[in-house]
């Protein structure tokens, strides 16, 4: 039974329409099915009643007159009648005397004059007993159990004086077919009301279990961590359902962005972590290293002439070197005094870059939405814009194009770089503004992850998307105070 | 002195002339009863019509079922002529005069046929039907009750108890039907009948079979009213006798299944009331 109740409502549905249906449609055909058996009997009671009663006051004065042939004539009259209309026919009637022989009857040759009914069979004989000890005033149908003949006596008396009892038979196999095609016409009804419901009700319970379906499986998805929401044109009623896919939607698309948020936060913080603690080694190495840088600067004055020595100490100066350019670069201070950011800085950068760009085979193409400086430190600024587009024009195959949008729009200054080439890989997004993290062999990746600092540093916002072969990075800058 | 003699004169002719119209207008009534199937209508119009034309007045058929009744119509001076059974016409023969005498099969007699269902193939004679439900005619019938009850009481038995149920069914075509219905096992009626309804319902006949016939009898005759004036008997008995001269009063007798009629004699009767003789019955 639970099983049954474990159905997919694709068939669920269906089924209990089904058997509502089928059960209201038996509840319909039996109810015709007994009104016309009732229909039927009544029909049979008024009928033999007025029979009865017309023919028992005709038969009175042809019975006490002994007038035979006159009463045959009387009871023959009724039987004459070819009926096909919805009349039923009685079998036989006698005309019975007081003693319940037959005076006269319509079929003299199977029941002649002067038969005791009671003779003619057991069917006869009740009915005999029943007239003798109920001489009734009217003619109500006897159905005697089992009998194959339905009965209507009526008293053939006058002012209650009975001269003897006028019998209308009725067979049961006239009655039953007539019942039968009664019957036959309620089933049919029903088989048709059927035939019509049934489709229509599969119909409407597939069209309403559809949704459910769908929303079940979306559900199921949501769970095993897929945040899709169905299509918003699987349902689109303003009803209950439709209310359902409608939240359901919404809570899809939030759950999706907290989990975007998440994972962004996780990010930052991973970013911030790694930004504080090579900030704070690079700016612990500093201290020593100017100390040393400034030692062997007097050390080389000092032994000028020691060649020896001065070829050491030049070792010692470049690995010096190298490792403050190495920590500057990551001791990235954008509290950095200067002038704004302006339209010709990004001049400056197209000349800066234009020998990179043709070495590589790449055409740059900078559109300019600024008219006047932005509030914006320009060496940040430009180191950003120097380091996006250093990378697009490397990660770009030969002979095309890089662009690179700079507008200012609604108190933010924002950048646009868009390369054509291979889409940055799935597991390096997540990684890709850490410190040396590299797409490519020939960088030291610390290039995003400087420009991630400064963006971070002035407020903004840094996002990158590879799509349709092409990556494209978004810089968001809040524009602050001017830095004049 | 004069003019009261052509006031006289005038005053007789005018009642002459009234005594003239009011004979021209009353209607000749003729009873009709179930001796022949008298209650076949259309073609029984159609001679009242063809009387009409040859007597030159109104012609009234009274039908009446039972034979006493149509007696006292006579008696009562209700009917001028009717058509009866011979036993009625020997019974109250001061009451009636004989008109005519019909002729069937070119004799001026009938029988009794004794009929019994055509299942009962036994019944060979009215002496097979004891203890069974008997139809007679009429009372007041020779070939449909006075000829089986003569028939028993020649056999020495009581015609009174006899039979289990005996009954009247007022007419021999009735017997006829109650017979081929099997209302009743056995029923007596006039050959001209059975006759007749052979050729008109033969469906009715074939239910039936005729067991035994008795001997002749004076054919139904067609009687006056004693009282009946000579001029009318005359012309009643002409227009009866002369059927058989036009070729319409032939094709009546023909749907009667009759010759014709001839004038008769009450000889023709004598084995009539030898018969009410013996039965003694009135």
């Amino acid at each position: 039974m639970k099983s049954l109740f474990n159905l997919s409502f694709r068939y669920k549905i269906p089924l209990w329409g089904g058997v509502l249906i089928i059960t209201a449609t038996l509840a319909v055909s039996t109810a015709l099915i007994v009104q016309s058996y009732d229909d039927l009997r009544s029909d049979l009671v008024s009928s033999s009643a007025s029979l009865g009663r017309t023919l028992a006051k005709t038969l009175f004065s042809a019975m006490i007159q002994e007038e035979v042939w006159q009463a045959f004539a009387i009871i023959r009259a009724p039987l004459h009648e070819q009926s096909d209309d919805n009349l039923v026919q009685p079998e036989m009637i006698l005309a019975l005397d007081q003693h319940e022989r037959v005076f006269v009857s319509s079929h003299p040759k199977s029941v002649p004059m002067l038969t005791d009914i009671r003779r003619i069979d057991d069917e006869f004989a009740r009915l005999a007993e029943m007239i003798v000890a109920k001489p009734g005033p009217d003619a109500p149908i006897i159905d005697l159990a089992g009998a194959r003949r339905f009965y209507a006596a009526v008293p053939v008396a006058e002012e209650g004086a009975r001269l003897g009892t006028l019998v209308i038979v009725y067979s049961k196999e006239v009655f039953l077919p007539r019942f039968r095609a009664g019957a036959w016409r309620g089933a049919g009804i029903g088989l048709l009301v059927l035939t019509v419901l049934l489709p229509i009700n599969w119909y409407w319970g597939q069209r309403t279990a559809a949704p459910l379906i769908a929303l079940a499986s979306s559900a199921g998805d949501v769970a095993r961590g897929a945040l899709l929401a169905p299509p918003p044109d699987i349902y689109a009623y303003d009803d209950e359902l439709g209310r359902l896919f409608e939240a359901f939607g919404v809570m899809v698309k939030s759950l999706h962005e907290k989990t975007l948020l998440e994972e962004e936060m996780i990010r930052s913080e991973r970013l911030a972590a790694i930004g504080r603690l090579s900030a704070g080694i690079a700016h612990e190495i500093n201290n020593p290293l100017g100390g040393m840088l400034v030692a062997l600067a007097n050390f080389k004055r000092r032994y000028e002439d020691d060649e020896r020595a001065g070829k050491t100490v030049a070792i010692l100066e470049r690995g010096l070197t190298q490792i403050r350019d190495t920590v500057s670069a990551m001791l990235v201070d954008a509290k950095v005094k200067g002038r704004d950011f302006a339209p010709h800085d990004l001049e400056d950068i197209r000349l800066l870059l234009s020998g990179e760009a043709h070495q590589e085979a790449v055409e740059i193409d900078i559109e300019c939405g600024l008219t006047e400086p932005v509030a914006l430190p320009a060496t940040l600024v430009r180191q950003i814009l120097l380091n996006l587009l250093l990378n697009a024009v490397h990660a770009s195959p030969a002979s095309t194009k890089v662009n690179c949008s700079v507008q200012f729009v609604e108190g933010q200054l924002r950048i646009k770089t868009t390369n054509a080439g291979n889409a940055i890989a799935a597991g390096l997004m997540d990684h890709l503004f850490e410190p040396f993290v590299s797409g490519n062999e020939e960088g030291h990746g610390l290039g995003l992850w400087v420009t991630y600092q400064i963006v971070t540093q002035l407020g903004g916002q840094i996002s990158a998307e590879s799509r349709d072969g092409l990556t494209q990075f978004r810089v968001m800058l809040p524009v602050g105070e001017s830095n004049a | 002195m004069k003019l009261t003699r052509i006031l006289g004169v005038f005053a007789a002719l005018l009642a002459f002339s009234a005594a003239q119209a009011d004979d021209r207008l009353t209607p000749v009534r003729i009873g009709l009863t179930p001796t022949f199937p008298h209650d076949q209508y259309r073609p029984l119009e159609k001679w009242r019509l063809y009387m009409e034309h040859k007597l030159h007045r109104p012609v009234e058929f009274i039908r009446r079922d039972r034979y006493i009744e149509t007696m006292d119509l006579l008696r009562l001076k209700k009917l001028d002529f009717a058509w009866i059974c011979d036993y009625p016409y020997v019974h109250f023969r001061k009451q009636v005069k004989l008109l005519a005498v019909p002729v069937h099969n070119g004799r001026p007699t009938y029988q009794s046929y004794l009929i019994v269902p055509a299942g009962d193939k036994t019944t060979k004679s009215i002496l097979d039907l004891k203890d069974k439900v008997f139809a007679y005619t009429d009372p007041y019938s020779n070939t449909g009750y006075l000829t089986p009850r003569f028939e028993l009481q020649q056999a020495g038995e009581d015609p009174a108890r006899y039979f289990r149920k005996t009954f009247f069914g007022w007419s021999h075509r009735r017997v006829l039907e109650s017979v081929a219905t099997g209302l009743a096992d056995g029923g007596a009626i006039s050959s001209h009948v059975w006759d007749t309804l052979s050729i008109g319902k033969p469906e009715l006949t074939r239910a039936t079979r005729v067991a035994a016939k008795s001997a002749d009898y004076g054919f139904a005759p067609f009687v006056a009213r004693v009282s009946v004036g000579e001029e009318e008997f005359r012309a009643m008995q002409k227009l009866l006798l002369e059927m058989t001269a036009d070729e319409e009063g032939r094709a009546l007798l023909k749907e009667l299944n009759l010759d014709g009629f001839i004038v008769g004699d009450t000889r023709l009767y004598e084995r009539t009331e030898r018969l009410i003789k013996a039965v003694g019955e009135k």
